[in-house]
């Protein structure tokens, strides 16, 4: 049993990334001239500001680089189980990004994660756990 | 260039339900500024403002209600705490090029009884990555920047929990403000948690209220009421990459230093003065985190030493550097930062009260919290 917010509202940018985590795929925008992947979602890149854009399939392994964990409903729209955790995660291949990480505790900076994915009515949601050692 | 001061300062009382419409408390505030200054009503001939997704109202609103003279000048800003600093320092540069000879900054709101930031959806691309997973408050942002910064430097809760506490303190001698019970250490730690690593004293009260402050030349400064609080520097800036919108921090760099390290050099340059220099310092702090990391961003405490000043008593009354004087957003209540740059007013004017600072010829006043915001150094009129 897990809560949510409000379901995703894709965009041109974002289409790709949301249709990639309903196939259990986790797609990164790289760039084609310099070579650097990125997230969120942007129109160039924000290192060399390069249009010139490929896709590229991260291996979902990444490390915890800070975390919050809620203990009251405050995000907008919210409805689940308290508490829960929200880690910002640095993937292998350098690009951060938000998920939700199980079990809620106790998790830390530095911990390894990887990439899981989680089904809701509309949407498919980027969760992270634990790697065991 | 001409130099300009902030010769005045007005406040509507901070409540919970002020039962007023916005224009109403913009208007008070913004003549109670320009009375506080010495000034007529139609004296005004420029203005700047700010609002977080229409909070707020224009600033032609405020200056039809209160049947302003031609305006010269004006700056309505869709922008949330970052803007007060850069409100201010815009301001002067209008009165520096000609622009306008006296300009109104104000930050009007019904921030509790009507739409609160604190748990608003912001606009903007990067929303869908954190709202469907239950990350959209603005304190979960800031809560995921502290954690980060307190393991990196090597400070806890005891170190948060000292800010809020000395804040109240404060607070407890200030009337306008809307916290101010007691509150030691033993008390705060006993707090629950709300977003882990924040207490309920961590984080600012949302309050209805209006916030005001006039700018002119110094010249004419010279001959109003109050000594004028000089406007000797100011500074906007955004690091590197700050984001699709004001909550997303995902681009950012470092989550241990926020935009005070990307302004300071620049800042002091500009006054001609050190942060050794410092004597009164009012930082922004819609969490208790933004101290500790505007202190050391600053550099008027080193890297990971903020929290022992502030334990030690650095930033009361008798510390070597009175801060957030007033109670700050924690206690005072939250303006958005405008009041924390008429707290700063205050001091550098000699108008504090109880809670006036001994020495007050050098002040530092921030604005915002993560990726981007602005700074003043006032002066007094040395």
């Amino acid at each position: 049993m897990m809560g949510q917010g409000p379901a995703p509202q894709p965009d041109l940018e974002s289409a790709f990334w949301w249709d990639g985590l309903r196939e259990h795929r986790l797609l990164l925008q790289r760039c084609a001239a310099c070579g650097r992947p990125r997230f969120p979602p942007m129109p160039s890149c924000p290192g060399c500001a390069s249009a010139a854009t490929e896709t590229v399939e991260s291996e979902g392994h990444g490390v915890v680089y800070s975390f919050v964990t809620a203990h009251v409903s405050i995000s907008p729209g919210y409805e689940g189980p308290l508490p829960y955790t929200v880690a910002t995660v640095e993937l292998a291949e350098g690009p951060r990004l938000l998920g939700r990480v199980d079990p809620p505790a106790p998790v830390t900076i530095g911990d390894a994660v990887e990439a899981r994915f989680v089904a809701h009515d509309t949407w498919t949601e980027l969760y992270f756990t634990p790697t065991r050692p | 260039m001409t130099t300009t001061a902030v010769v005045g300062v007005g406040y509507t009382p901070f409540s919970r339900e002020s039962g007023r419409s916005v224009l109403s408390l913009a208007a008070e505030a913004v003549a109670a500024a320009v009375g506080d200054a010495g000034l007529r009503l139609g004296d005004v001939d420029g203005m700047g403002s700010f609002m977080v997704t229409d909070d707020s109202v224009p600033c032609v609103a405020v200056s039809s209600a209160l049947g302003f003279g031609p305006l010269r000048t004006v700056l309505d800003l869709q922008l949330g705490g970052q803007a007060p600093c850069h409100l201010l320092w815009q301001a002067a540069q209008a009165v520096a090029r000609g622009d306008a000879e006296v300009v109104v900054v104000y930050r009007a709101l019904n921030g509790r009884s009507g739409a609160r930031v604190g748990s608003m959806q912001f606009p903007g691309m990067g929303g869908q990555y954190r709202y469907p997973i239950g990350y959209g408050a603005y304190l979960m942002y800031v809560g995921m920047w502290a954690r980060r910064f307190l393991t990196e430097t090597g400070q806890g809760p005891e170190d948060l929990g000292a800010v809020a506490v000395g804040q109240r303190r404060y607070a407890e001698a200030n009337e306008r403000a809307v916290r101010r019970q007691p509150l030691d250490l033993q008390a705060y730690l006993a707090e629950p948690l709300v977003v882990e690593p924040f207490r309920r004293s961590d984080c600012t009260v949302e309050v209805d209220g209006a916030c005001a402050v006039v700018v002119t030349s110094l010249e004419r400064a010279r001959d109003l009421p109050h000594p004028p609080a000089v406007l000797a520097s100011g500074c906007y800036r955004a690091g590197p990459r700050p984001g699709l919108d004001i909550g997303d921090h995902l681009m950012w760099e470092d989550y241990t230093r926020n935009y005070t390290t990307w302004l300071r050099q620049e800042l002091f340059d500009r006054a001609g003065v050190g942060p050794l220099d410092v004597e009164v310092a009012e930082i922004y702090d819609c969490f208790t985190s933004t101290v500790l990391m505007g202190l050391e961003g600053l550099g008027l405490c080193g890297r990971g030493e903020s929290g022992a000043f502030v334990r030690s008593g650095g930033c009361a009354l008798d510390g070597r550097l009175p801060t957030n004087t007033g109670g700050g957003l924690l206690a005072e209540g939250y303006l958005h930062g405008m009041n924390t740059v008429a707290e700063a007013v205050l001091q550098v004017q000699g108008r504090g009260g109880v809670r006036q600072a001994p020495r007050h010829d050098v002040a530092v006043v921030t604005s915002g919290a993560l990726m981007d915001g602005s700074a003043l150094i006032l002066t007094s009129d040395r």
